[in-house]
This record gives structure tokens, C-alpha cells and sequence, in this order.
């Protein structure tokens, strides 16, 4: 399978992971009413007042669903931005440039929200 | 093979605004484009903004109160809608690359025929099914809440 075969795969697949995942955190953050998940807004009231935050950053589930949805949609966003941006048919040395600086910001992003997540993690276990 | 002339993509993201001859689905594919380009700017914009909840309860509340107001509700809710039609529309395109929903391949006998007729069905169905999470997203955001 040739390279970009195989990122095209990954981009699909990515999706996937999104579809589900990121549907789970729309559903708590923006269906909290139509669709009320009791167990990951036990405070009542709004999905992002602290209570809920905290009760939601307990669970280590939780909080390994965001970091797979950060990396699954740095991935398939990012990928799909490259793709957009190929198709106007750039010189090579601008191919180049965009896919490491993609690359870069995709790598810094994804860590940095790790560190988020696992930090937030930390700090709702302790309270 | 389509000869480029020496243009290839000439009409460039112009001809994203143009369906032409292709129909529904060309703009489909304009509007799943869009859609993702403001998904992507939004979803890094929130990572940094929730990032704030490492920090404690004051921050957190801080960043919050920093993105609240009707401006902000109705770029959220904008949000929203273009998850649900890119999600959607998302598996449709996954099921047309899986080879379903296309027809089986036909002799190119004239009057020729579009595959585009037999995934009709399926865009019509991925726009309702959007609809349906647009309805109950508009009720949660702006009736019930």
C-alpha cells in the first residue's frame, strides 16, 4: 500500500473514532436536555459549571476518550486541511513545508492537550 | 484520461461554488469542505480555552465567562450544526467509498446513465438524518435550556 493509500486509510478510520466519540461529547455538552447521560452531569444545571467538570474528570475512561478524540481529530482535521490545500496544486518545496508544519502543530497540539487531560485528571481525583 | 492542458484544478477553490452537471452531491462536498475547515479553527481554539480546567476551578470559570454571551451561543450552536452535517455526511461518504449504495456497474450504453440517481436516496437520507440532530440540538440550545 503506498503512503498516502495508507494516511487516506487512517483519515477514514480517524473518522470513525470521531463519529462516536466526539457524537458522545456533543451529547453531553449540547444534548444535555433531549438527551440527558445523568452519570456525566450529576450536578444538574449546565454541562460545563465546575461541579460537572470535576465529576466527569474522575473517571479515567473519560479523560482517555479525550486524548484518543484529540489525537483522532488533530489527525483527520489536519489531514484533511493538507489534502484541501494540495489540491491547489502548490510547488513541491511548499508540499514539503505544509506537511511539517502540519505535522509540527499536530505533534505540539496533541501534546499539549494530553498534558491537559491527564493535569485535569489529577486534579478531580484529588478533590 | 482528462486532459489537463497544463491547468490541472485550474478552477482552483472557485469551482467549489460551481455543482454543474454533478448536482446535490457536488454541493454536498462544498458544504463538507466548509464544514470541516470551520470545525478544525474552532476545535484549536478549544483546546487551548479548555485546557484552563488543569489549572483549577478559577481559571476554568475565568476562560468560561471569556466565551459566554449570544455571540458566542450562536457560534456554538453554529458549531454544532455543521458537526451534525459533517458527522452525517461523513458516513455517507465512508459508505460510497466501501462501494455501497452505487448501483451495480452497468455497460455504458447511451443514453448513459449517472450512478448519481442510485446514491440519491442515500443524500437524501444523510440530510434528514442531520435535520432530525439539528431539530433536537435547536431545542436543547435556545427552547429547553
Amino acid at each position: 500500500m503506498m503512503r498516502d493509500q495508507k494516511l487516506w486509510t487512517w483519515h477514514l478510520a480517524a473518522g470513525v473514532v470521531i463519529l462516536f466519540l466526539l457524537g458522545l461529547h456533543m451529547t453531553v455538552m449540547h444534548l444535555n436536555v433531549t438527551v440527558p447521560l445523568k452519570g456525566l452531569n450529576p450536578a444538574g444545571g449546565h454541562p460545563i459549571d465546575w461541579q460537572n467538570v470535576i465529576a466527569r474528570g474522575k473517571i479515567g475512561a473519560f479523560a482517555l476518550t479525550y486524548v484518543v478524540l484529540l489525537g483522532a481529530a488533530l489527525f483527520h482535521g489536519l489531514y484533511g486541511l493538507r489534502n484541501i490545500l494540495f489540491e491547489l496544486n502548490p510547488a513541491s518545496w511548499l508540499k514539503r513545508t505544509v506537511s511539517i508544519v502540519l505535522l509540527l502543530c499536530g505533534l505540539a497540539l496533541f501534546s499539549f492537550g494530553t498534558w491537559a487531560a491527564i493535569a485535569g485528571f489529577s486534579l478531580a481525583k484529588a478533590m | 484520461m482528462i486532459e489537463s492542458k497544463g491547468h490541472p484544478n485550474r478552477l482552483g477553490i472557485w469551482g467549489w461554488l460551481g455543482g454543474g452537471r454533478w448536482g446535490v452531491e457536488r454541493y454536498l462536498y462544498t458544504l463538507h469542505r466548509l464544514t470541516g475547515l470551520g470545525l478544525l479553527t474552532y476545535f484549536l481554539l478549544h483546546i487551548l480555552v479548555t485546557s484552563s480546567r488543569a489549572l483549577g476551578k478559577a481559571p476554568w470559570e475565568q476562560a468560561m465567562n471569556a466565551v459566554t454571551g449570544p455571540l458566542f451561543k450562536l457560534g456554538e450552536y453554529l458549531v454544532f450544526v455543521a458537526f451534525a452535517f459533517h458527522a452525517v455526511n461523513g458516513i455517507r461518504l465512508g459508505i460510497i467509498e466501501l462501494g455501497f449504495g452505487v448501483g451495480p456497474p452497468i455497460e455504458p450504453v447511451y443514453p448513459y446513465r449517472t450512478s448519481l440517481d442510485v446514491q440519491r436516496p442515500l443524500a437524501v437520507g444523510v440530510l434528514l438524518l442531520a435535520a432530525i440532530i439539528v431539530v433536537m440540538g435547536t431545542l436543547n440550545f435556545w427552547v429547553l435550556e
